[in-house]
């Protein structure tokens, strides 16, 4: 079925079986594979992407139903010179260990700091990330590195055009 | 996932038509999908329901909430309209899954469904719903029918669901740790002739509490009251008594928490 959406910020045209994932699509046809399968059982949020702004999980996504939609992987946060200020506060914060969870946290994170500003507490960010698992920080870090990050993404948008 | 043939109507008697043979209408797909994907549903015919406009409505219409049946949960948890009106229903809605499960999940989908764990069937009990569909409406104590039953039939379609707005209500689950579905949900609201008490994930499919709804209205003592019933759930997750335990428990600290 053909498909128009936007992908990390360009119009994109998809034809694929009606029964194509997202998460699939992205990895198996796209080479995006920065979008993670922890679980495939819609748990985990190691596939967690931006869908018009909120986070989803791609891996539950029917690709021939995002016509029209704004999707954004982690490849479209940033870019390797430009981080987004979400990877700068998990790298700084050492957020992560193994890192296979860390595409879907940092998506999280973003969409936490969306909803809730660049201040929110550690309760909301921990009652937020009930749908990412990490089976090795202990999330002690992956909460630090959400506070700091949110706290950035604000203080860019005051300080820059 | 084994192929299908995807439908994307724009209009409720398209989606209608469509709906031939195994056919499965398809909401916010969070049960649906991961279900199509493990094979424990096989689906010919899947007719998405997302492209049908005004089915996401929310508005008060005299003594009643109306929430149109393509309602995303977090879109009821934010909604200044439900928070003014049922604030318990918006923060039912701001428990339901995680984050990304509320950003696509949707009402219709949830009570068409029914999971005898789901939070939403305990608000329509107790809140004396009527749940409107293209073949007429159900009133709530006749539309859910146990585990995954409802009075829907085939190629019906939810459409909205008319809450009764009560003078106070509260919900309090007591969540599985890793699924968040409730191993007891209690739903109290108060209504000017009384309350009603609605309990979801205890039991094998959601169930009002009488026992509670006469302790309430004569003022009684809350104390040492445990949910019995033939009815009771036990799984590997938890056992009868204690479900019924722990319907209490969460009784005590709805009631507790009625304005």
């Amino acid at each position: 079925m053909k498909t128009e959406f936007h992908l990390n910020g360009s119009a994109h045209s998809a034809d694929m079986a009606p029964e194509t994932l997202l998460a699939d699509y992205l990895r198996d046809t796209l080479g995006l594979t920065g979008t993670h399968i922890g679980c495939d059982t819609s748990q985990c949020g190691a596939c967690n992407v931006l869908v018009d702004g909120e986070s989803a999980k791609a891996c539950t996504l029917l690709v021939a139903t995002l016509d029209g939609a704004q999707v954004t992987t982690i490849e479209g946060l940033g870019a390797e010179a430009h981080l987004h200020p979400m990877q700068v506060a998990f790298r700084t914060a050492h957020a992560l260990q193994c890192g296979f969870c860390t595409p879907g946290m940092v998506i999280a994170g973003v969409a936490i700091a969306q909803r809730h500003g660049g201040t929110p507490s550690e309760g909301v960010i921990r009652h937020e990330l009930e749908g990412n698992l990490c089976r090795c920080t202990g999330y002690q870090n992956i909460v630090e590195a959400i506070r700091a990050g949110a706290r950035e993404m604000y203080a860019d948008a005051g300080t820059t055009e | 996932m084994q192929p299908f043939t995807l439908i994307r109507p724009s209009s409720l008697s398209e989606a209608s038509s469509a709906f031939q043979g195994d056919a499965a209408y398809l909401a916010g797909g969070h049960t649906l999908i991961p279900a199509m994907k493990s094979r424990l549903r096989t689906v010919v015919t899947l007719v998405d329901l997302s492209g049908i406009a005004a089915l996401s409505d929310i508005a008060v219409d005299g003594d009643r909430l109306v929430v149109g049946a393509m309602a995303r949960h977090a879109r009821v948890a934010a909604s200044p309209v439900v928070r003014e009106a049922i604030a318990g229903l918006a923060s039912l809605a701001g428990g339901i899954g995680d984050p990304q499960v509320r950003n696509r999940g949707t009402l219709g989908g949830s009570i068409a469904n029914n999971d005898p764990a789901a939070d939403y069937p305990a608000a329509l009990l107790a809140l004396d719903a009527v749940v409107d569909t293209t073949h007429g409406s159900h009133a709530a104590e006749d539309y859910f029918q146990g585990m995954f039953a409802t009075s829907l039939a085939d190629a019906e379609i939810v459409t909205a669901v008319r809450f009764r707005i009560p003078q106070a209500s509260v919900y309090a689950k007591h969540p599985h740790p890793a699924s968040r579905y409730a191993l007891a949900g209690v739903y109290v609201a108060r209504f000017a002739e009384g309350h009603r008490v609605a309990v979801t994930g205890a039991t094998t499919g959601v169930v009002r509490w009488a026992q509670a709804e006469a302790a309430l209205n004569a003022g009684a003592s809350l104390e040492g009251l445990s949910l019995v019933s033939d009815e009771l759930a036990s799984d590997i997750h938890a056992g009868a008594e204690f479900r019924g335990h722990l319907a209490g428990v969460m009784l005590r600290k709805a009631a507790g928490g009625l304005a």
